[in-house]
């Protein structure tokens, strides 16, 4: 599997797209950075680009890289190796490529704006890891789609969808449980629906470790007892492990049984 | 060598091939024949191990292909599209190719025959069509095995390279090595093919030397001895339906 991460990485790493993304996160992270003197600010606006965007850049270069590698992969299945180093090496590469231009694109205007002397590093480091665990879980989605669907338009589809709905109706979801059992208590669904979107389970573990989840009313209260506690902790890294492993055991499952 | 028993594929409903049983023991150089659609891929594809038959068995060099991926050290596979890497360069993937088989090769004489060495250190994606199939050749034809596959091999080649081609071809026959390959060029084929394998809507229609054919269908050229057995035998197979 390490023969595959390499070339899959060093394939990557070396395409314009990678360079662009981390040139992406370079601009972004540095202009907000000059227009916020707050860090608590800065670190609130990376987020928010951290959590719409990795996810969606994840899957769309996913797919990409996948279907343009179809041909390649097929020559390589022809050698004597498993299926699953192939596919679990190119998926991992990929993955790592991801994750390196996000975490040096943010780390390097963040370093040089002072953030290791910062009463927020942890938070920037929760960032980090959030970001890192979503290109790692988005791609092991859009892999596993892409290789269920020969399809290129359908497999794009569904990854798309995939996409909006953790990212944006999986939220009005859980306000509208919230609105139609406001009878009952709902604490603990609002807790687990949380868990169970990576996106969601992101927003909230950084947000809760910046002062501002009071602003959160009850609801936030709520949340702080049960994530900012050393409970909490290792239930939202189980369910985060959880959203990378799963797909990834699907994408297995898929190419063992897929014709090339 | 290879042993393919009942060997049925669908792809969702459309019935690729058809309780199909061929052997195949002795070296030489086989074409395997039929219009488009006919399953000629998904044959060469299923004896790969890159496609799943339904039901039947498959068997390469004593091993039953469903059982292990290790059979493909004795086979060389070269696929009809040449696609690779966009980044990476020529000289690493054939590296990579040799890392992954876990084989010494001596890629030399292979690179001065396509007259690759100059495009080694470019990137993939700068090549052209063909030499991206030279670089194809080059890393099916690198490894040492009994058993090699070819695809379409042709297609993009230009006279040059198709006689350099030819040349290989003829020297693994004199090793003794098994070829299998699917073409749509009759003169090839009738240049040294020792064994002709017609397929048809995913059956064996055809199985024989070239004489042996031209025989069966009474005519003079190969061209027109296949045209006329798949006319027959569509005929019959639509009478039958």
């Amino acid at each position: 599997m390490r023969k595959f991460i390499k070339y899959s990485f060093s394939d990557l790493v070396r395409s314009y797209w990678t360079i662009i993304y981390f040139l992406f996160f370079a601009i972004i992270s540095s202009a907000i950075l000059y227009f916020s003197a707050d860090m608590t600010k800065s670190i609130v606006s990376i987020m928010n680009v951290v959590i719409v965007l990795i996810p969606l850049v994840s899957i769309i270069f996913s797919t990409i890289y996948y279907y343009n590698s179809r041909e390649f992969t097929e020559l390589l299945l022809a050698q004597p190796i498993k299926r699953s180093s192939l596919i679990l090496g190119q998926y991992t590469g990929l993955a790592l490529s991801l994750s390196l231009s996000f975490l040096a694109g943010v780390s390097i205007p963040f370093i040089a704006g002072g953030i290791l002397a910062s009463e927020h590093f942890l938070d920037f480091l929760l960032i980090l890891l959030a970001g890192t665990c979503l290109s790692f879980s988005m791609s092991a989605i859009a892999y596993m789609t892409a290789l269920r669907h020969e399809n290129k338009i359908l497999g794009f589809g569904i990854s798309l969808f995939i996409w909006f709905f953790l990212a944006v109706l999986y939220d009005g979801l859980i306000m509208l449980l919230l609105v139609l059992f406001r009878e009952y208590p709902t604490n603990s669904l609002a807790i687990v629906m949380t868990l169970l979107n990576p996106i969601d389970l992101s927003r909230v573990s950084i947000m809760l470790g910046l002062d501002i989840s009071a602003l959160m009313g009850y609801t936030g209260a709520v949340f702080l007892k049960f994530f900012g506690t050393m409970r909490g902790l290792p239930i939202s890294l189980l369910s985060m492990l959880l959203w990378i492993l799963v797909p990834a055991y699907f994408m297995v499952r898929i190419a063992n049984k897929k014709d090339f | 060598m290879i042993e393919i028993r009942e060997l049925n594929k669908h792809y969702n409903r459309n019935h690729v091939l058809k309780d199909i049983s061929l052997d195949i023991r002795e070296p030489g150089i086989y074409a395997i024949l039929g219009p488009n659609g006919s399953g000629k891929t998904t044959l060469l594809k299923s004896i790969i191990g890159l496609v799943i038959p339904d039901n039947g068995s498959i068997n390469v060099c004593g091993t039953k292909v469903s059982d292990t991926h290790l059979y493909r050290k004795e086979v060389s596979y070269l696929p009809q599209i040449a696609r690779f890497p966009d980044n990476l360069r020529v000289f690493e993937l054939i590296k990579l190719i040799k890392e992954i088989r876990n084989t010494e090769a001596d890629e030399s004489d292979l690179l001065k025959l396509f007259h690759l060495e100059p495009e080694l250190k470019k990137r993939l994606r700068n090549l052209s069509g063909g030499t991206r199939q030279k670089v194809n050749m080059v890393l099916g034809f690198l490894f040492d095995t009994p058993l090699v596959i070819l695809d379409e091999p042709t297609v993009s080649l230009d006279p040059v390279a198709l006689g350099k081609f030819k040349k290989i071809i003829s020297d693994k026959k004199q090793q003794g090595k098994i070829i299998l390959y699917t073409t749509h060029i009759m003169s090839l084929v009738e240049e040294f093919s020792d064994k002709i394998i017609l397929l048809l809507d995913g059956k064996i229609i055809f199985k024989g030397g070239l004489k042996e054919i031209l025989d069966e269908s009474g005519e003079k050229s190969l061209e027109n001895a296949i045209s006329q057995l798949v006319e027959t035998n569509g005929q019959k197979g639509s009478i039958r339906g």
